[in-house]
């Protein structure tokens, strides 16, 4: 009998809870714990043109997940305009398109976006070389511009950086300045990087900075070492790197607004920086769920409120399987205080303990007088949970007549369940003693608070309810606590005489 | 108060956890469950294999037949009802003699017939049945057990456990019942329980409440004198008990009927670890010698080789015994 099989199915949980938790946290920035701080920029793109009167088309490109940013949800306002989202490899946008518009339009686009600790750069296609042709004179200046920084130079970057330096004011050559006549900065330095064989496109970014308003996305040259690896370089300073607080807005080398039908087109953007929960800003992540994101959180409302109590259960029977097979606590019935534990977090412990011991006591007075009256089993069983149900709306009543709202919740108890717990104590009382009925009464209640206080923990919540690999691993930990063949805590004192002489 | 754990292995003491995955689980076969859950089996199966068991008066296996029971019991004088599948002794009821005016019950309360229809029709209906399951309720006759040992014991018969092991009988107790445990055998209720030399049938120790003792708490005999007549006839009945069931690990409930010698009371597939306390020494060297030991051998020599190498002197004894039992050890 190999218990090879076992070691390995209990490894292999062990593994897949860890590495879909680790994977929840780094991937989908979710935090280990539920009070955690993040930080939330608003920011809101207004469309503005005068429409011609002519059915008009708007393109908006929109920005995507990237390295320090998380989209967490978008909305847009555009009343009378035909609205959809397109994407392919060079990114998102967003068309708007309506029949008829006349005089001044405005389009509203806002997102929210969850600031990261994401440091891997994104995978962005690197774009051909273009063929580039000057008219004369200035097909010289290109190249001679060219030829003076390729000189210095080792790699793209490095040319890169050599060919901004030649036009930044300071250092403006003849050269420079003579393209600078005829051709906008950035446009003119990714066209000179590609004659010289250098991959680069202009992209847009937004530079985020807490309440402006107003602000015009400002133009980037993203240039490629190879096919993977790209770095950013502004095209003023010849600064090489991405500072934190720029949002890419494009990065697939495409204009930033497209219209049709309109004339004085802008864009123009407002931002805001605001602090929320964690585990808020988890909940309003757009549901991407692959099979690896795995999570509740796609589910309807309703359906995940219900689910926050489900997960907890194996919480629960963790407890238990704790306490009996390493502690060796006697409870009546294997679950039951599980489920008086779910009861509790509905009622908050003073008012289920006071509830429970209400119910059960009365329930084995009257449960003692039923066994007079000579029943069969499952008949007088019906008849406590008669007598239960009898015993909390009685007691839901008289707490609400003297004003104790908190007594209505003894209606959270199961019923069912309550009374096989007071049959159960019936019988052990009748054939064991009032002492047995105490230990394994006392045993269960004991069970059922470290049960809730576990359950109720906002920490094990958030966590369980986050990561659903922790199932996994609870799984994993129940089966190795099944393999345990040393001594209960209490056994240690049972048999404590033997030891003696 | 508290034992360390390595004081308990030293011992040898097996704990819960132990027993039910390292022999309840490995050696007892879940389909064999059946065959010492439901007492009526077991007896018929006893028969089979030629193990004496208490005569049976009588089954009853519908509400419709309870009514009857009155006739059946007529002309027997003491007699205990039982459900068939009731575990822990749960729902024995014991009638040590019939009055004019009821039934007695070894404490001396009188019950009416009324009684004994209400505590059937429990019996019937699950009450005390694994699970709640519907139960056979048997009617057996009672056990004139041996007047030697009744000065040992308080009210009901006291029965002899054998826990025995791949068909080896490992490890012995007697269970005395007390007015604490209400004529019952169950050491958690406060019966005696006193650990028997599985060599000689003598008493090692006795144990009442997990605290050892050396007399009886209510009839104040002193316990070192117990000792088990036609013992090894006794271990070879229940070591018997492995082929006729299968299981390996098994606690038997054996009682000495005064004309019918050793009897097969119950059986028992989970058998409790206060066999321990009561002997003052752990189960696990003897399981362990036992597990390296072939389980072909016939009765006999495996009740000879247990004899030899589980052999014990009493505790309560202050001189040495002369005598070890001469006509077991004979190989």
């Amino acid at each position: 009998m190999s218990r090879l099989p076992f070691y390995l199915i209990v490894g292999l949980l062990m593994l897949l809870g860890i590495g879909t938790s680790l994977h929840r946290h780094i991937q989908m920035e979710v935090p280990w714990t539920p009070g955690e701080q993040r930080q939330v920029w608003e920011v809101e793109a207004i469309v503005d043109f005068t429409a011609l009167g002519d059915p008009a088309r708007v393109e908006l490109a929109l920005p995507s997940h990237q390295r320090g940013y998380r989209i967490l949800t978008e909305n847009t306002a555009s009343p009378g305009y035909g609205l959809s989202f397109l994407q392919d490899e060079s990114g998102r946008r967003a068309q708007w398109a309506t029949r008829r518009a006349t005089g001044s339009q405005q389009l509203y686009y806002s997102v929210r976006l969850l600031v990261t600790d994401d440091q891997r750069k994104r995978q962005i296609a690197r774009p051909p070389l273009r063929d580039v042709s000057w008219e004369r004179p200035y097909d010289t200046a290109a190249a001679q511009v060219i030829e003076r920084a390729w000189m210095r130079s080792a790699d793209p970057y490095t040319f890169t950086r050599e060919l901004i330096r030649d036009f930044s004011d300071e250092l403006q050559g003849e050269n420079a300045r003579l393209l600078l006549t005829q051709f906008e900065r950035t446009p003119l330095l990714v066209r000179l990087l590609n004659q010289a064989g250098v991959h680069a496109q202009e992209v847009s970014g937004l530079l985020l900075e807490d309440g402006r308003r107003r602000q015009t996305l400002t133009s980037w040259i993203m240039v490629f070492e190879d096919e993977e690896n790209w770095a950013l370089f502004d095209p003023r300073t010849a600064e090489q790197g991405q500072p934190d607080n720029l949002l890419l807005w494009e990065a697939g080398g495409r204009a930033v607004l497209e219209v049709q039908g309109g004339t004085n087109s802008r864009v123009t953007f407002s931002m805001l920086s605001r602090s929320q929960p964690a585990a808020a800003a988890v909940r309003s992540q757009l549901a991407d769920d692959t099979l690896l994101n795995f999570s509740i959180h796609s589910l309807p409302l309703e359906e995940q409120a219900l689910f926050q109590t489900i997960l907890l259960i194996p919480i629960g029977a963790l407890v238990v399987v704790f306490l009996r097979i390493l502690v060796g606590i006697k409870t009546s019935g294997t679950f039951m205080p599980v489920l008086i534990a779910l009861a509790f977090i509905q009622t908050t412990l003073p008012t289920g303990l006071i509830g429970f011991l209400l119910v059960v006591s009365v329930g084995l007075v009257i449960r003692n007088y039923l066994s007079y009256l000579n029943l069969l089993l499952v008949a007088r069983v019906s008849a406590v949970i008669i007598t239960v149900i009898a015993i909390i709306s009685i007691f839901s009543v008289l707490s609400y007549r003297f004003g104790l709202n908190a007594g209505l919740t003894i209606t959270f108890f199961p019923m069912i369940i309550l009374a096989w717990t007071i049959e159960r104590m019936s019988i052990l009382w009748e054939e064991e003693g009032p002492k047995q009925v105490l230990i394994q009464g006392g045993g269960s209640l004991i069970t059922a608070v470290l049960a809730y206080l576990a359950m109720n923990n906002p920490w094990i919540r958030h966590i369980t309810f986050n990561f659903l690999g922790v199932q996994l691993i609870i799984m994993a930990l129940i089966l190795l606590l099944g393999n345990y063949t040393g001594y209960r805590l209490l056994e240690l004192r049972r048999f404590k005489p033997v030891t003696e002489d | 108060m508290w034992a360390r754990p390595s004081q308990l292995l030293r011992r040898g003491i097996i704990g819960m956890n132990r027993r039910n995955i390292r022999y309840i689980g490995r050696y007892n076969s879940r389909r064999l469950y059946p065959l010492v859950d439901d007492k009526l089996k077991t007896k018929l199966l006893a028969e089979q294999y030629g193990i004496t068991t208490p005569a049976l008066i009588g089954t009853v296996t519908t509400q419709f037949e309870v009514k009857r029971v009155g006739n059946m019991i007529a002309g027997h004088d003491g007699f205990a009802i039982k459900p068939a599948k009731g575990s822990g002794g749960k729902g024995i009821l014991v009638i040590e003699r019939v009055d004019h005016d009821g039934f007695v019950k070894p404490s001396g309360a009188k019950l009416s017939l009324e009684d004994l229809h209400r505590h059937i029709s429990n019996i019937l209906s699950g009450l005390y049945s694994l699970g709640g399951a519907p139960d056979v309720a048997m009617i057996e006759a009672l056990i004139n057990f041996d007047e030697k040992l009744s000065e040992y014991t308080y009210e009901g018969v006291p029965d002899i456990r054998v826990i025995v092991f791949r068909g080896y009988p490992v490890m012995a107790m007697m269970r005395l019942s007390t007015a604490a445990s209400d004529g019952k055998a169950n050491l958690h209720q406060g019966a005696v329980g006193v650990g028997l030399d599985i060599a000689t049938g003598t008493a090692v120790r006795g144990v009442q409440f997990d605290r050892s003792r050396r007399d009886h708490p209510d009839t104040g005999h002193e316990l070192a004198s117990l000792r088990i007549p036609d013992w090894t006839n006794l271990l070879e009945l229940a070591a018997s008990c492995y082929e006729m069931t299968g299981l390996g690990y098994l606690g038997t409930d054996m009682v000495i009927d005064r004309n019918r010698g050793p009897m097969l009371l119950e059986l028992n597939a989970r058998p409790g670890l206060a066999i321990q306390m009561a002997n003052g020494e752990g189960l696990r060297s003897r399981l362990d010698l036992v597990e390296k030991q072939s389980d072909r051998l016939s009765v006999k020599e495996r009740v000879t080789f247990a004899q030899r190498h589980f052999a014990r002197r009493g505790e309560l004894k202050d001189l040495p015994e002369p005598e070890l039992a001469p006509t077991c050890v004979n190989t």
